[in-house]
């Protein structure tokens, strides 16, 4: 095993060039467990933590530019107005010393269907900043990138470098249903942002299928059931019927496994249960924003 | 050159008396603190090699081939070691029955079983080196339950048993098989006015101590070897080594090494054996540690059981008879399953009077993981099973579980279902009421200015409620357990104290094979030395093998045993350190002669308080040491037939109060609160005590609602090996445990002293079940319960 | 491969490290630093918990390549650390942090003589008096995740103690202690401002 320290980006990206089967190791909150108990025998370990800038992030316009490598805790701490779904997910993330290590861009590489970032990015919209040597930076929106059971649609030559999060513009929510109160891996997990400003609702499973995923059915229908209630405008209280329909067909969209974790049949009611009371707690923040804004006009 | 991280002595010196009924501070407690103290993984040895075991991948096959060449090639390896290159006739070990192989012959009977063993410069060349041995294996079908075992065409997973239950059992499969019967359960049968029945399940609790198994094997100048380990037993460890590396027991030295933690899973050896023959092989000194996924594999478990329980009782409450079969699973290998049988049939009834019983337990060979000691051992199992029960009566009758308890419960003087009466007192009621009488938690808690605060509410940081579909639930279970060994096992301690002159001042040590697990025992034989003694310095010796035995620790009996043993050397140690004042100074004072005389800060006094001396003056120029052995009173086998029998030294009774929140949606539980009422008898230190009741009833909270390990019935493989599968209680699924501890004597043990340890881990299970029933309406007849359970998705 | 860092103040060099060797392990076996505890190796008990630059990690997930040039703080090196803070010699306290905080440690172990001498901080006080501190494995990673803690919050609630421990695991003590050791040091602490 030979250990590569890239002092800078561009060194980085110069030695997964020449060294394409190195694993990128930057929190090591997977890596080194794999390494740990000899799952894992990597040739070359590509040490990330030199590359600096991976830490820092930039607020935009329009979304957050994520270093890679931004802990959960700086999230957390941070961001909760930027990315208040991302921020709630990172809360869940293991303990504070693995929030205090692990950041996006690990849970991304890794591509489980269980990390915790995966449906908060997926509800609020994102980009992968993709980069190699080679062919310079792409951009690979989130809905794309998850390819398969811990896998990705990186290249082999490519690091991510970022992470481009929609700044929300409404009420997000993330919930993670786990055997235990604290530092549990996800049996199944939830994500929804509102958007009122495209008046869009969007999701992301964990989980509960081969890949993270949205719930499209469930989006596209509650989408229309709001549109046609009007309820963006009239900020009245979702009615219950909808809240259901809307939880089933989350259920439904699910393609869970039974495993140490849960059962198939727990993950599909605990996503149901979840998308209801999200969608509930996001309208009610909704509302009563609307409300404040309202009183104030 | 010594090992780092020999033991040293600890001498601790006590500002106040530091004696019996005080909460003296642990005397390792500084260098617990500091990082300095020296657990069995930190020990290190120049020029030491690394030791690794290669395990089996399949629970049950023949090995057809093992080809080591290739690993024994490898750069950095000193030494590959297989069941044929064992050095004497001695092949196999256990506890009681003796069919463990050291290293697998021919054989594998559970997943994880080791196979061989590798000696190398570097823990990564061992394991390298490890992967290199090729095993060939022909599977064969596995035994995974009852049916299984029992089949009339099943496969023996011990062919030729000739152990000492073999004779007795009903088929080779099952390892131990214990009846007790007593009354007449038809007749009484006949006087019941409800009937009540049901099928529990308790699944495998892993004892999850988190020093892993460790040690350092160092060879010796003659030939022997020196082994500094973390375990419970030095003597019982020792017994089972020298035989097998074919050496005289005192040509094995053993020091206790730190031990991080034991529960049970110390009881069987580990690593020892391992650590041992490759040390004598290679002639340097081999370090073996497990790392968390091997330690899943590298000792016994808790049994995981199937009950049935069959009770009645009459309309005004009283109970009429019990019909039972408790099946547990033994894995693979014996370790303590006869034990831990006796144990579920004896305690089975828990510590209500039922006249008329017919029980059976049984422990079967399976191919399973090896299940073994646990805290709480075989009573555990049953008190999850007879507090459901009790609950399901109580409502049947429509009467109050806490009341139809108190009207059911035992007392001194009831006579256990083996014949054996209860001799010291049973506050069984009285520690119910107790719990009862404490204050409930306030309701929502989670509420604040800011909203819910998710922490306080099930699935904790994970934000899955907000109050929605929580409902809270509160249960009660109260329990019994033996202490010491029982069925007529020889249980003695032995105890080496001296007194000496040092620095002008009385000095005491103490010197006991006891293994501190950190119970606290190093802090409570401290203080006995200075109830007994007067001194105020006392020095703890390490624990080792160059004093006799000091048994296990286990059974909540270290305390009572090991400290009586310190008791009773301190006893004989005062005595002639009397006879020595006596002979030096009787002349001076009449009093010397005929007053009774007791040690006292530093000086000999008559019991009218006058002080005769200083103990100092005294052994000016002498030093007392006596070693001596000490026991609890004899107790005699259960019948095997009848299961009569005075079986038992002691009991322990606890009894808790749960108080949870679940969320009955998502089937997240939490515990809000988990008060305890628990008899000591005499607390030697407060403190400790209360810190066991809460470390005990914690344990039992786990296997209430998240801890199992999950064996593939098809492959009889382990699914979860590891600490993100295998999930422990949290600090945030811990909750307040408020501690009502008695004090009602037992006459008949060491200052009236009780055994503790186990007592709040087997009832605090069936509390936070009965709990979880209580917020959720639903029947729950096994442990651990999971979300699926709880919300019909299982 | 050869790693240089600091640990405990003191510049350490580790020669023919493995490049798969964590920090947990070059402190324990190459430092003669075995006070950091090797309960699980996969980041779920925190008994390996140690500061990389100020910040509670585990140690056994750290690769022991990713520590060149840092500054490693140990349990062994706590007391020492305490007291700098108190005396406003170490920069790595948060903004808002008293650097009085910490002030009412003891002078010296009551209780064990080998310990004697041993200058405690606060927490590592306040966990043997409250009874803490059985098996002690656990210990050491809650001693440097309490005292960072506190370093943060000096006055946190019950909650706060329960979110910022909880990876660290206790398989004896059911944390009630060690809920009181906390409660205890913090209490020390604010008495020392």
């Amino acid at each position: 095993m030979d250990f590569l320290r890239p002092a800078s980006w561009e060194e980085a990206l110069a030695a997964k060039a020449e060294h394409p089967t190195a694993v990128p190791i930057a929190g090591g909150t997977d890596v080194m467990v794999e390494i740990n108990f000899d799952h894992r025998r990597p040739e070359y370990l590509l040490d990330l933590n030199r590359v600096g800038d991976l830490g820092e992030w930039e607020v935009g316009e329009e979304s957050v530019r994520l270093g890679a490598s931004v802990p959960y805790s700086r999230i957390m701490e941070h961001l909760r107005a930027e990315l208040p779904g991302l921020a709630l997910a990172s809360h869940t993330v293991a303990s504070p010393q693995i929030r205090n290590r692990g950041g996006v861009g690990g849970n991304l590489g890794t591509a489980s269907p269980a990390g915790d970032a995966h449906p908060a990015l997926l509800a609020a919209g994102a980009e992968v900043e993709a980069e190699s040597a080679a062919r310079g930076t792409r951009l690979i929106p989130i809905d794309e990138f998850y390819t398969g059971v811990k896998r990705n649609a990186l290249q082999p030559d490519e690091l991510i470098r970022a992470v481009h999060v929609r700044k929300a513009d409404g009420p997000q929510q993330y919930s993670k249903v786990g055997t235990r109160n604290a530092m549990v891996i996800a049996v199944c997990a939830f994500g929804l942002a509102l958007h009122p400003e495209t008046r869009t609702v969007r999701t992301g499973i964990g989980s509960a299928a081969p890949t993270p995923v949205r719930a499209r059915t469930a989006e596209d229908f509650l989408n229309a059931a709001l549109e046609e209630g009007g309820f963006w405008d009239s900020g009245k209280i979702i009615t219950p019927s909808v809240a259901k329909q809307f939880a089933d067909l989350c259920s439904a969209s699910c393609n869970p496994i039974d495993d140490v974790r849960g059962t198939a049949s727990y993950r599909r009611h605990a996503v149901g249960v979840m998308a209801r009371r999200t969608l509930t707690w996001t309208w009610e923040s909704y509302r009563g924003t609307r409300r404040a804004t309202e009183g104030a006009a | 050159m010594p090992a780092t991280g020999a033991p040293t002595k600890i001498t601790q010196g006590s500002p106040a008396k530091g004696g019996i009924g005080e909460s003296t501070l642990r005397p390792d407690g500084t260098l617990k603190v500091t990082g300095e103290f020296a657990y069995s993984s930190d020990m290190w040895h120049e020029d030491m090699l690394w030791g690794q075991i290669l395990r089996s991948t399949v629970a049950h096959a023949e090995i057809v081939s093992i080809d080591t060449s290739e690993a024994l090639a490898t750069a950095g390896v000193y030494a590959i070691l297989t069941y044929d290159d064992l050095p004497t006739e001695v092949k196999n070990y256990g506890l009681e029955i003796q069919d463990t192989p050291v290293l697998a012959h021919g054989k594998v009977r559970h997943h994880g079983e080791p196979v061989a063993i590798v000696a190398a410069d570097h823990p990564e060349t061992a394991r390298r080196a490890a992967a290199k041995i090729k095993v060939d294996y022909r599977e064969l079908p596995v035994i995974t339950d009852e049916a299984s075992a029992t089949a009339p065409d099943a496969i023996l997973v011990h062919e030729g048993r000739d152990d000492h239950h073999s004779g007795h059992v009903p088929h080779p499969n099952i390892v131990h098989r214990q009846p007790i019967v007593r009354g007449d359960v038809a007749a009484a049968r006949e006087r019941a006015d409800v009937i009540v029945t049901g099928e529990y399940t308790f699944g495998m609790q892993d004892q999850a101590f988190l020093g892993p198994e460790s040690g350092l094997a160092v060879p010796e100048e003659d030939g022997g070897v020196h082994l500094y380990v973390a375990t419970q037993w030095l003597h019982s460890d020792l017994r089972q080594i020298a035989p097998v590396l074919g050496l005289p027991e005192d040509k094995v030295r053993m020091t206790l090494s730190g031990v991080g933690g034991a529960f049970g899973g110390r009881e069987d050896l580990s690593m020892q054996i391992h650590a041992c023959l490759l040390a004598l092989r290679t002639g340097k000194p081999v370090k073996i540690v497990y790392n968390r996924f091997e330690s899943f594999f590298g000792h016994v478990h808790r049994h995981p059981a199937k009950l049935y329980y069959e009770h009645g009782a009459t309309r005004d409450g009283k109970l009429t008879h019990l019909k039972c079969r408790i099946v547990l699973d033994g894995g693979a290998y014996a370790s303590a399953s006869p034990a831990v049988v006796g144990n579920a049939s004896s305690l089975s009834v828990g510590p209500y009077v039922v006249d008329d019983v017919d029980i059976e337990a049984v422990a079967l060979y399976t191919n399973n993981p090896p299940c073994g000691a646990m805290r709480g051992f075989g009573a555990v199992q049953a008190c999850f099973a007879y507090e459901a029960q009790m609950d399901k009566l109580a409502k049947k009758l429509g009467m109050d579980p806490v009341k139809f308890r108190q009207l059911n419960a035992m007392e001194q003087g009831t006579l256990m279902p083996t014949g054996q009466p209860v001799d010291s007192p049973a506050p069984v009621a009285e520690l119910l009421r107790r719990v009862t009488a404490m204050p409930l938690p306030p309701e929502r808690q989670w509420e604040s200015s800011e909203g819910a605060d998710v922490r306080q509410l099930p699935g904790g940081l994970s934000n899955t409620t907000h109050g929605e579909g929580v409902v809270r639930g509160v249960g009660y279970a109260v329990g019994i357990k033996n202490v010491g060994f029982s069925e007529g096992f020889d249980d003695y301690s032995t105890a080496k104290v001296r007194v000496e002159v040092a620095g002008g001042e009385a000095v005491a040590t103490v010197h006991t094979a006891m293994a501190e697990v950190g119970q606290g025992g190093v802090t409570v034989h401290a203080q006995i030395a200075r109830t007994e003694l007067g001194v105020a310095q006392v020095t703890i010796h390490p624990a080792d093998t160059q004093v006799g035995s000091a048994g296990s620790t286990s059974a909540s009996r270290q305390t009572y045993v090991t400290g009586g043993a310190v008791k009773n050397a301190c006893e004989l140690v005062r005595e002639k350190v009397l006879e020595i004042g006596r002979r030096k100074f009787g002349s001076y004072h009449p009093a010397w002669a005929t007053a009774e005389l007791l040690l006292e800060g530093g000086k000999v006094v008559t019991d009218g308080g006058e002080v005769l001396g200083d103990l100092a003056d005294v052994l000016e120029g002498e030093s007392v040491e006596i070693e001596a052995e000490w026991r609890h009173r004899p107790t005699e086998a259960f019948d095997l037939r009848t299961g009569q029998g005075n079986g038992h030294v002691q009991y322990s009774f606890a009894a808790h109060r749960a108080v949870v929140e679940v969320d009955t949606e998502l089937g997240l539980v939490k515990v809000i609160e988990l008060a305890c009422a628990q008899d000591v008898g005499k607390a030697l230190n407060p403190l400790s005590v209360v810190g066991q009741i809460q470390g005990g009833t914690t344990q039992g909270l786990g296997v209430a609602v998240m801890e199992e390990i999950i064996v593939d019935p098809k492959t009889a493989k382990v699914r979860n090996p590891s600490f993100t599968d295998y999930l422990i209680p949290t600090i945030l699924d811990t909750p307040t445990i408020p501690v009502d501890v008695l004090e009602l004597a037992d006459d008949h043990a060491p200052y009236g002293l009780r055994g503790i340890g186990e007592a709040p881990t087997l009832s605090s299970t069936p509390a936070v079940l009965a709990a979880i029933r209580d917020a959720t309406g639903l029947e729950l007849n096994r442990t651990p319960v999971r979300p699926e359970h709880l919300t019909g998705t299982a | 491969m050869r790693v240089n860092f600091t640990v405990n103040g003191r510049p350490q060099e580790a020669d023919d490290v493995w490049e798969g060797e964590s920090l947990l392990y070059v402190l324990r076996e190459r430092l003669g630093l075995p006070g950091s505890k090797n309960a699980c190796e996969q980041g779920e008990c925190g008994s390996c918990t140690v500061r990389l630059d100020g910040v509670p990690v585990c140690s056994c997930l750290v690769a022991a390549g990713q520590v060149e040039g840092r500054e490693v703080v140990t349990v062994e090196g706590l007391a020492d650390y305490a007291r700098q803070r108190a005396e406003g010699g170490c920069a790595t306290g948060a903004p808002g942090t008293s650097l009085d905080a910490a002030k009412d440690w003891r002078a010296k172990g009551t209780d064990s003589r080998t310990g004697e001498g041993a200058e405690l901080s606060t927490v590592q006080q306040a966990f043997i008096d409250a009874g803490a501190v059985q098996c002690g494995f656990c210990t050491p990673g809650l001693l440097v995740a309490a005292d960072e803690m506190l370093e943060h919050h000096p006055d946190p609630s019950d909650a706060d103690i329960r979110e910022a421990l909880s990876g660290n695991l206790c398989r004896c003590t059911g944390y009630e202690k060690i809920m009181d050791a906390v409660r205890l040091a913090a209490a020390r602490q604010s008495e020392g401002v």
